[in-house]
């Protein structure tokens, strides 16, 4: 049987452990250099440092993950640095783009553990040099030992803003200010559903608390105004604060995310329906509890599928494994799946406590200023989106070229359903979704070899 | 709900749109009927070439008489979705190519369209960068391109304007004729009659066709298409190919539109896509044709579904078996260009009784196929 795991993060690596210890030599691919994924991105060679100053509280699992991964590769059709920009479910195939060669791999069924991105709102001036997303910002300290800018403004809100603002203070980058955009009232309402979790709820409160102990000016609740530039820099970021006073804050580098979006356009490709889940306020792929899709063979893991995080990664990788064994006639183990059904369960209910400690900010979205340009790609302004606004979001993409540039939408795409949402008046579920083709990335021009292929 | 018109135009495409539109200025209460959104299929969808060059002779008078009509979208329809003189260069890669280019100048000057047949030193000369294997060129320099997702909403809003009721979301399931009136029932319950019904539901009307009784031998066509990331702005013309294989144009904008081969496509859902292997095999013949290409990124790719018939030219006219019915329908991949006219031309059938196009060629009964019994 020839198993396909598309994503080497906390997902795809206990996926693997699962299948290579039942006997399977899986395909393992992954668009990175190395494994890891996003929280336990590696450094290149040349700038490792120690698991623990990578990773603070995670180390251990950091190592963990890592060991586990190198130990893999020799036992599987290992292959990094390899794209896979386009599946095709009924040839049950992928097509992979490895150091500009193309090739393609047949499978039987196939996991896809694809991960998340930042999401991201526009603001004034967020499309100058010196503006990143969060995530990128935290991939620099992680993976290139160095910061986005030497006095860096945060933006956002979720436990990621915490972090990044915790890491770049603990890494000696001057942390100019934290804005985050939920309201201290809001994380209290959410606080007894993250008691759930003691450690998850006490790991944010250390974070929180200690980029406030290194005396970091911190605000929440705040509605970003424009983040301020000359020609060549970053200078400023403008703010309102939950009181409603305009403050300025002087830096030369944004970091800026409101939570992820699953990087779902394998799952897209793939033929999976898609449902608007309003708490994740995500467009995410359906799949049930054990990561089964309704394309049969085709099966669903970690933040590709939904956010939940590292740990539900983990185990969610894990469990889709065993789900593929099963429906395979393989046997499997009841009790480790039991114990993985039960705990994924349990972490599910501290993830909706979380998504409501730090919502999405859907006005901050629908209310940009018609002059903040909403598509980087295109050039496109919010007004001109709400010019052309119908009540279709693919039409309006036709109409305007919303999401039609390098990013395909995955970068504009969300903020522009809330613009369009708020002008035509309806909610964003209804308005449909950027349909995905391929690439799922932009993909050189390249002559190649005529080469056969399997139809 | 039943909404009674003097016509019903069935399918939302550019075509369709445009015989609205035609159809509303002449004082007809028109009504389009289109399953999802006016454009959302064909018409929206292709590589937006607007080009004369290379048709059948049948289809050129169409030709000509769109072009005259795409000259003049702004004024008739408020828009004039991007449409660019840029040139139609069909390119030869080898003498048997060139011989075909060299063929097809008697079929232009029969048609009044002018063409500029360019020799083997003079095109690299003028187009320095085509690649070493293009041999020959020929020019027709009133061709170009337009932005396919902006027609058929153009024309759908001035037939609005000039009267038509353009129903969208409106899938239409069973068809009949009661008493000489068309009676059309669509998923959404709404009934629509009217004594005339101009079938212009692109592949799907072949269905409609066979519903009245004269089915034709249609099949789906998906054309591959894929567009790159934006860079300088140096291909002016629309490029073809002698034998079709691949088609490019670049925009102002600077993204760079390519086309060639098959994708696949479930008409019943719709669905189409793109095959990986055609996008593949594409690049290859692109960078043939333009070498500068290499290394662009692609950052989309996408197809369509068009009806092709069996001589690739369309079929437009009255039913055979059905009076008040007429169909123009089966575009088998070049009904973009044609849409604005065949809008003329089917008002004029329909108001007129006749049009002063030769429309013998796409009659619906040239295949002999024996008229089905219509089921009650
Ligand atoms: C930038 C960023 C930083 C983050 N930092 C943290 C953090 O510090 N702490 C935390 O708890 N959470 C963090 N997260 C959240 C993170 O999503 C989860 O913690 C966790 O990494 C999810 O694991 P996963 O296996 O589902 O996906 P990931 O870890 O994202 O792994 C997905 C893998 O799939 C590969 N991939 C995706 N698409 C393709 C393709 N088409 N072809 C080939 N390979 C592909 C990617 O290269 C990646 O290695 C971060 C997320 C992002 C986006
Ligand atoms: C990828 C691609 C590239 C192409 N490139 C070019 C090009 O460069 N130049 C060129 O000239 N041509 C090109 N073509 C061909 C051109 O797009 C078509 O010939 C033309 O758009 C057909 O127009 P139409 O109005 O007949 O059909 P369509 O645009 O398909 O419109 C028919 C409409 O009827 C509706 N419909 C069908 N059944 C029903 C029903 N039961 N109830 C209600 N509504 C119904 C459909 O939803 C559809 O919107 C291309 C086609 C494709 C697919």
């Amino acid at each position: 049987m020839k198993i396909a795991v598309v994503g080497a993060g906390p997902a795809g690596v206990r996926a693997v452990e699962v299948l290579v210890a039942a006997g399977h030599r899986p395909i393992w691919i992954d668009e990175a250099p190395d494994g890891g994924g996003r929280i336990y991105q590696r450094p290149p060679a040349a700038l490792r440092r120690n698991a623990r100053e990578l990773y603070g509280f995670e180390s251990t699992k950091a190592a963990a993950l890592h060991g586990c991964l190198d130990r893999l590769k020799p036992l599987v059709d290992w292959r990094p640095e390899t794209l896979v920009w386009h599946i095709h479910p009924g040839r049950k195939t992928l097509y992979m783009l490895n150091g500009g060669m193309q090739a393609t791999a047949a499978y039987d069924a196939v996991l896809l553990c694809t991960g998340a991105m930042d999401r991201v709102i526009p603001l004034q001036g967020w499309t100058q040099p010196g503006v990143t997303t969060l995530g990128a910002a935290q991939i620099a300290v992680k993976a290139q030992g160095c910061a986005i800018g030497h006095r860096v403004a945060l933006v956002g809100t979720g436990p990621l803003l915490w972090l990044v603002a915790h890491q770049y203070a603990k890494a000696g980058a001057q942390v100019a200010v934290v804005i985050d955009t939920t309201s201290l009232a809001s994380l209290a309402a959410a606080a007894p559903g993250l008691l759930r979790d003691s450690i998850t709820f006490a790991k944010g409160l250390y974070y929180m608390g200690s980029v406030k102990a290194r005396g970091i000016p911190t605000v929440h609740g705040a509605i970003p105004l424009a983040i301020e530039h000359d020609e060549t820099a970053v200078t400023g970021v403008r703010f309102r604060d939950a009181r409603g006073r305009e403050q300025r804050v002087a830096c030369d580098a944004v970091g800026m995310g409101w939570g992820l979006k699953p990087e779902s356009q394998l799952a897209d490709l793939a033929g999976i329906p898609f449902d608007f889940d309003p708490l994740q306020h995500n467009w995410l792929p359906e799949r049930d509890a054990t990561g089964r899709t309704p394309v049969a063979s085709h099966y669903l893991a970690g933040d590709g599928a939904s956010i939940g995080g590292a740990a539900v990664a983990e185990l969610a990788g894990a469990r889709a494994a065993w789900a593929i064994l099963q429906d395979a006639g393989r046997a499997i183990d009841t009790a480790a799946v039991r114990r993985l059904d039960r705990a994924l369960a349990r972490q599910r209910k501290i993830r909706a406590a979380l998504e409501r400690a730090f919502p999405f900010p859907v006005r901050l979205a629908a209310d940009l200023a018609d002059d903040i340009i909403l598509c980087r790609c295109e050039g496109l302004r919010a007004g001109e989106l709400r010019a052309a606004a119908v009540s279709d979001l693919n039409r309006t993409k036709a109409l305007t070229r919303t999401g039609m540039g390098r990013c395909q939408g995955r970068i504009c795409g969300v903020a522009a359903s809330e613009v369009l949402a708020a002008a035509v008046n309806q909610e964003t579920a209804t308005l449909g979704r950027l349909r995905g083709q391929p690439p799922v990335k932009p993909m050189p021009v390249t002559s190649l070899p005529a080469r056969e292929h399997a139809a | 709900m039943t909404i009674e018109s003097d016509v019903l135009v069935l399918g939302g495409g550019g075509a369709g749109c445009s015989a609205a539109l035609h159809l509303a200025r002449r004082g007809s209460k028109v009504t389009l009927l289109e399953r999802g959104l006016v454009g959302s299929q064909a018409s929206g969808v292709n590589y937006g070439g607007v080009r004369q060059q290379g048709r059948h002779p049948a289809e050129l008078p169409i030709a000509r008489r769109s072009r005259e009509i795409w000259g003049r979208l702004k004024e008739l329809v408020g828009c004039d979705a991007e449409f660019s003189i840029t040139g139609h260069l069909k390119l030869a890669r080898n003498a048997d190519e060139e011989a075909d280019l060299i063929a097809y100048l008697d079929t232009a000057r029969a048609y009044d369209l002018p063409l500029r047949m360019i020799g083997r030193n003079a095109i690299h000369r003028e187009y320095p960068w085509l690649g070493p294997d293009v041999v020959a060129g020929s020019l027709a320099p009133d061709d170009g391109s337009a932005n396919p997702r902006l027609l058929s909403p153009a024309l759908a809003h001035a037939a609005r304007a000039a009267g038509a009721a353009v129903h969208e979301q409106t899938e239409i399931t069973s068809y009949d004729r009661l008493n000489g009136r068309f009676v059309l029932k669509a998923r959404n319950g709404a009934e629509f009659r009217a004594p005339i019904l101009v079938n212009m539901a692109g592949y799907w009307g072949g269905a409609v066709a066979a519903a009245f009784g004269e089915a034709v031998p249609i099949e789906p066509l998906s054309p591959n298409m894929l567009v790159t990331e934006p860079t300088t702005y140096f291909i002016k013309p629309n490029l073809g190919v002698v034998g079709g294989n691949i088609y490019l144009r670049q925009i102002p904008r600077g993204n760079v539109i390519v086309g060639g081969g098959h994708g696949e496509s479930d008409p019943a859902v719709p669905w189409s896509r793109p095959l990986p292997e055609v996008t593949l095999q594409n690049f290859n013949y692109a960078l043939q044709l333009v070498p500068a290409l290499a290394g662009l990124h692609v950052i989309r790719s996408w197809s369509g579904i068009d009806g092709q018939m069996p001589d690739h030219i369309p079929v437009i006219g009255p039913s055979r078996t059905t009076p008040g019915l007429f169909h123009a329908f089966g575009f088998s991949g070049h009904g973009f260009q044609l849409g604005p006219a065949i809008g003329a031309i089917m008002s004029e059938l329909v108001l007129d009784g006749h049009s002063d196009v030769p429309l013998e060629a796409f009659q619906i009964d040239r295949w002999n196929v024996q008229p089905a019994v219509r089921e009650a």
